[in-house]
C-alpha cells in the first residue's frame, strides 16, 4: 500500500496521541461519557426515607460489600423534645434488613441515610500518602486498590465513618457513587433500588439535572457543615440533632 | 453487637490502629530522646553527662533500626511501602516518613557515629580476624588516614551533624504527633499541641531510658556509676518532665473549659474506658510519681544508694507512663464513636500479627540490636586499659 | 591539598549518599505506573479500572425495553415510581440473556412487610399496616396487585374483599 508523506504527516500526530491514551489506560468508561462534562453529588431526602434497607441491600450486591461493613447504611434516630441534643440512635446491621417497630411517643424519629459524600476538600484524599485516594476529574473520590498500601490513615481521617479497610484486600474501600454505573448513563445501585425516590443522583454539572431546582425550592444541609470537607452529598429536611 | 455501648458508626466498631502503631511513636520517641541526651554533650556542653554520650547514639540506633518493623507489620500492604519514596503525597504528613526516616538514619545517626567511632574502626580492622576483620573493614570506606587533622576535620563535621540532628530528631518524632494532631476528624487527636507534646514526652522517654541503660551496663560492666553524670541527666530529666507535664494539662484545662461538641463524650471516656490507662497509668503512676521522686532529688541532699534507687524507679515508671500516653492518644482516639454517641472496646489480639507477643517483641529487639551494637562499637574502654581518646 | 587528603573518607561518605541517589532514580523511572499524575496525585489508569467492574443491577429502563405490559400496568398506581430490581433484586443477568437466567419471584410475606409495616418512626403519610390486623394471615397479592397495588385495580383472579386496604 502506498502511504503518501501527506497521508503520514496526518497518521502520525494521531497515531502518537491514541498511542498515549493506550498506554494511560481508557479512562472513559462509555465512549459518550466526558469526566469533565459532570460533577457528581447526591440529594437525600430525609421525608421520604422509610428505613426498609433495600439501599443498603442493593449496594452490598452490586459493589460485593463484605458482611459487617457497609458502603452505605441507615440510621433510625430517636429525638425527645427534652433532649434535643441526645438522640437515640440505631443502625441494626446497617438498616440492611429495615429497622424494628417504632412505637409512638412523645418524641419524634426518622431515618438517615449516610454514605461518602464525596467531598470536594476530602481531608481523606488529603491524609493519603501515596494517592492511592483521589477525588477523579467528575467529583467522584475513588480509592486505586492496586495501589493503597492499607495504612488506614484515610480511614482515620474520614468524619463521617464511612471507609474501611477490606478484610480480604486489604486495602482502603468505600461508596464508589456505583462510578462504573453512572459512567455508563445508569443511576447508582442505591437510588434504583429505592423505593420512595429519598435518595437521587445529582450531577451538579449538568443543568437539566432536577437537583438545581431543589436547590432553588428547598432547604438543604450537609453532614458536619462546621468541617468544611465541601461534602456533596446534600440532605433536605435534616434535623439538627443529626450527627 | 460485642463491646459496643451507645451507637457508633457501622464501619467505626473495629479500630483501625492497633498496639502496633501505640509502639511505633514510642519507639522513635525514645530514638529522639536519646540523641537529644547526646546533643547536651556535643553542642551544648554539659560536661557531665559525657559517659551517656555514646551509649545514647547507639541506643538510638538500635531503636531507629527496629521502627519501621510495626508500621509494615500493620500495612495491608507492606510489599507497596517503596510507592512512599517513589510517589509520596506532598499533602499528608505520613508520605515523609520515608524520606525523614533515611535522611535521620544515614545523615545524621549513621554519620554522626562513623565520625565519633573512626578511630576506634580504623584500630579495630588493624587488630580484628577473620568475618570482625571485614566488617570493620567495610566501615572504614577503605580509608585508615587517622591523623590529628582527620580527626580535627571529624570532630568538626561531626558538630554540625550533632547540629543539624537536633531539628531532624524532632522532625522525626514531631511528624508523628502531626499525623495526630492534623485530623481534624478526630477531636482527642486534633490539636495544635500534640507535636509538641509528642516530642517533649519523647525527650523524657529517651533521657530516662539511656539513663536506665547506662546504669544497667556499668553495673553489669562491674563499673563504677559516675554519679556526677546521672545525677545531671535525672535533672534535665526531670526538667522536661515539667515541661511536658504543664503541656498535658494546658491540653486538658483548655478542653475542659472550652467544652465544645466533643467535651461530654470524652469526658466519659475518660472516666470510664480510660480510667486506668489514663489516670492510674499515665497521670498518677507514670508522670505524678516520678516527679515527686525526682523533686525530692533536687531539693533534699539525699545519699547517692538513695539517689540511685529513685532514679531507677522514676525512670521506669516514666517510661511506662510515656507508653501509656500513646496508647492513650492512639487508641482512646478510636474507643469513641465520632457521633459522639457510642464507644466500643479495643480487642488486643495474642498471637496475631498486630497482637501482644509481637508487640512485646518488638520491644525487646532494639535490646538486641543495642547488644549487638555494643559489642561491636564498645562505648567504653575496656577495664583498666587506656581509655580510647574519643574526639573531644 | 591536604584539607582533601585528610577528609577523603567524608568524600568517600559522601560518593554512597550520591549512587544511592543515582540507583534510585533509575528505579524510580522504572517502577512508577505511567499513568500517574495523568489528572492529578493518582494512577490515571485506576479511572478506567473502576469504570469497568461488573454491573449487577440492569436499571429498570431495561426491564421496560421487554416488559412493556408490566409498564402499563405501573404507570398509573401508587408504585408508578418503585423500579422493578427494588423489589425483584439484582437482574442484569437476566437482562442478559433471559432464557439463561430465571427469575426467581420475591416472597410478598418478607417483601411487602418490610416497607409497609407500621410503624412510628415511618414518614406519616406513607401508606403502612399493621400485618396482623390487616389481612388475617392472607397473602398480600391477594388483594393488591403488587406492580399496581390500588384496591381499584382489577385481579387476575381473586375477587375485591373488604379487607380495609391501605390509606
Amino acid at each position: 500500500m502506498n502511504i503518501s508523506r501527506r497521508q503520514i504527516l496526518i497518521l502520525l500526530p494521531a497515531a502518537a496521541v491514541a498511542w498515549k491514551s493506550v498506554l494511560a489506560g481508557t479512562p472513559e468508561a462509555s465512549p459518550n461519557y466526558k469526566m469533565s462534562d459532570h460533577w457528581w453529588g447526591m440529594l437525600i431526602d430525609i421525608s421520604k426515607c422509610i428505613g426498609c434497607g433495600n439501599c443498603v441491600r442493593a449496594c452490598q450486591t452490586e459493589n460485593d460489600v463484605p458482611d459487617g461493613l457497609f458502603r452505605t447504611w441507615v440510621e433510625r434516630y430517636h429525638v425527645s423534645d427534652e433532649n434535643m441534643t441526645s438522640p437515640e440512635v440505631i443502625s441494626p446491621d446497617g438498616g440492611k434488613e429495615g429497622f424494628p417497630v417504632a412505637k409512638a411517643d412523645e418524641g419524634k424519629y426518622f431515618f438517615v441515610p449516610k454514605m461518602c459524600n464525596h467531598c470536594a476538600d476530602s481531608p481523606c484524599t488529603q491524609v493519603c500518602p501515596v494517592g492511592a485516594t483521589f477525588i477523579s476529574p467528575d467529583g467522584v473520590v475513588l480509592v486505586d486498590r492496586t495501589y493503597c498500601l492499607g495504612c488506614a490513615y484515610c480511614v482515620q481521617a474520614c468524619p463521617y465513618g464511612c471507609r474501611y479497610i477490606h478484610p480480604e484486600k486489604k486495602v482502603a474501600d468505600k461508596c464508589t457513587l456505583c462510578y462504573h454505573r453512572i459512567t455508563k448513563g445508569l443511576t447508582t445501585a442505591c437510588c434504583e433500588a429505592c423505593p420512595t425516590g429519598a435518595r437521587q443522583l445529582a450531577d451538579l454539572k449538568n443543568p437539566r439535572d432536577p437537583i438545581h431546582e431543589f436547590l432553588k425550592t428547598h432547604s438543604v444541609q450537609v453532614l458536619k457543615p462546621q468541617m468544611a470537607t465541601g461534602a456533596k452529598v446534600f440532605y433536605s429536611d435534616l434535623d439538627g440533632s443529626v450527627r | 453487637m460485642s463491646g459496643v455501648e451507645g451507637f457508633m458508626y457501622p464501619n467505626e466498631v473495629g479500630l483501625q490502629w492497633s498496639v502496633l502503631i501505640v509502639l511505633y511513636p514510642f519507639i522513635t520517641g525514645l530514638v529522639a530522646g536519646a540523641f537529644i541526651l547526646a546533643s547536651l554533650e556535643r553542642v551544648f556542653r554539659v560536661e557531665a553527662v559525657k559517659p551517656t554520650y555514646r551509649l545514647a547514639l547507639l541506643t538510638a540506633l538500635a531503636f531507629l533500626l527496629v521502627a519501621p518493623l510495626p508500621l509494615q507489620l500493620h500495612l495491608g500492604h507492606p510489599e507497596r511501602s517503596p510507592e512512599m519514596y517513589f510517589t509520596p503525597h506532598s499533602t499528608s504528613a505520613m508520605a515523609m516518613f520515608g524520606y525523614v526516616y533515611l535522611w535521620y538514619l544515614m545523615a545524621v545517626l549513621v554519620l554522626e557515629i562513623w565520625l565519633d567511632y573512626r578511630r576506634d574502626i580504623v584500630l579495630l580492622s588493624k587488630s580484628s580476624k577473620g568475618l570482625l576483620r571485614l566488617i570493620y573493614g567495610v566501615m572504614t570506606l577503605g580509608s585508615s588516614n587517622i591523623s590529628e587533622r582527620s580527626l580535627a576535620i571529624d570532630e568538626r563535621v561531626g558538630w554540625i551533624v550533632t547540629l543539624v540532628g537536633i531539628p531532624s530528631a524532632f522532625l522525626l518524632h514531631g511528624y508523628v504527633g502531626f499525623i495526630f494532631g492534623s485530623i481534624k476528624a478526630n477531636p482527642w487527636w486534633s490539636s495544635p499541641l500534640m507535636p509538641v507534646v509528642f516530642i517533649f514526652s519523647a525527650m523524657v522517654s529517651g533521657i530516662a531510658g539511656v539513663m536506665l541503660l547506662y546504669m544497667a551496663l556499668t553495673r553489669l560492666r562491674k563499673e563504677e556509676i559516675d554519679m556526677p553524670c546521672v545525677d545531671t541527666v535525672a535533672m534535665y530529666m526531670f526538667y522536661i518532665f515539667i515541661i511536658d507535664f504543664s503541656l498535658e494539662m494546658l491540653d486538658l484545662a483548655h478542653r475542659i473549659y472550652e467544652a465544645d461538641e466533643s467535651f461530654r463524650s470524652l469526658n466519659f471516656m475518660v472516666h470510664t474506658k480510660l480510667y486506668f490507662s489514663q489516670i492510674v497509668i499515665q497521670i498518677f503512676l507514670g508522670t505524678i510519681t516520678p516527679l515527686a521522686l525526682l523533686l525530692a532529688t533536687q531539693v533534699v541532699k539525699l545519699p547517692e544508694i538513695a539517689r540511685k534507687r529513685i532514679y531507677v524507679t522514676a525512670g521506669i515508671l516514666a517510661l511506662v507512663g510515656i507508653f501509656a500516653m500513646r496508647w492513650n492518644v492512639v487508641i482512646g482516639g478510636q474507643l469513641f464513636s465520632k457521633s459522639f454517641l457510642g464507644y466500643t472496646t479495643y480487642k488486643m489480639g495474642l498471637v496475631t500479627r498486630e497482637g501482644l507477643l509481637v508487640a512485646i517483641a518488638l520491644t525487646l529487639l532494639p535490646l538486641l540490636f543495642l547488644w549487638v551494637l555494643v559489642k561491636l562499637l564498645p562505648p567504653w574502654a575496656e577495664k583498666g586499659a587506656p581509655k580510647a581518646v574519643a574526639a573531644d | 591539598m591536604s584539607v582533601f587528603k585528610d577528609a577523603g573518607h567524608l568524600f568517600r561518605f559522601a560518593g554512597l549518599f550520591v549512587l544511592a541517589f543515582l540507583a534510585f532514580l533509575v528505579v524510580r523511572h522504572f517502577v512508577v505506573p505511567k499513568s500517574f499524575g495523568q489528572y492529578g496525585h493518582y494512577r490515571g489508569a485506576a479511572i478506567g479500572e473502576i469504570a469497568a467492574r461488573p454491573v449487577k443491577f440492569a436499571g429498570h429502563e431495561k426491564c421496560e425495553t421487554c416488559h412493556t405490559d408490566v409498564m402499563d400496568k405501573k404507570k398509573d398506581g401508587r408504585h408508578a415510581h418503585v423500579n422493578c430490581e427494588a423489589c425483584h433484586g439484582a437482574q442484569d443477568q437476566h437482562a442478559g440473556d433471559p432464557s439463561a437466567a430465571k427469575v426467581v419471584l420475591p416472597d410478598t410475606a418478607v417483601l411487602c412487610a418490610r416497607c409497609h409495616t407500621a410503624s412510628a418512626a415511618k414518614p406519616k403519610g406513607f401508606p403502612q399496616v399493621e400485618p396482623a390486623d390487616h389481612s388475617q394471615g392472607l397473602p398480600c397479592e391477594t388483594c393488591h396487585q403488587p406492580h399496581n397495588p390500588g384496591l381499584d385495580t382489577p385481579k387476575t383472579d381473586t375477587p375485591k374483599t373488604d379487607a380495609g386496604g391501605a390509606k
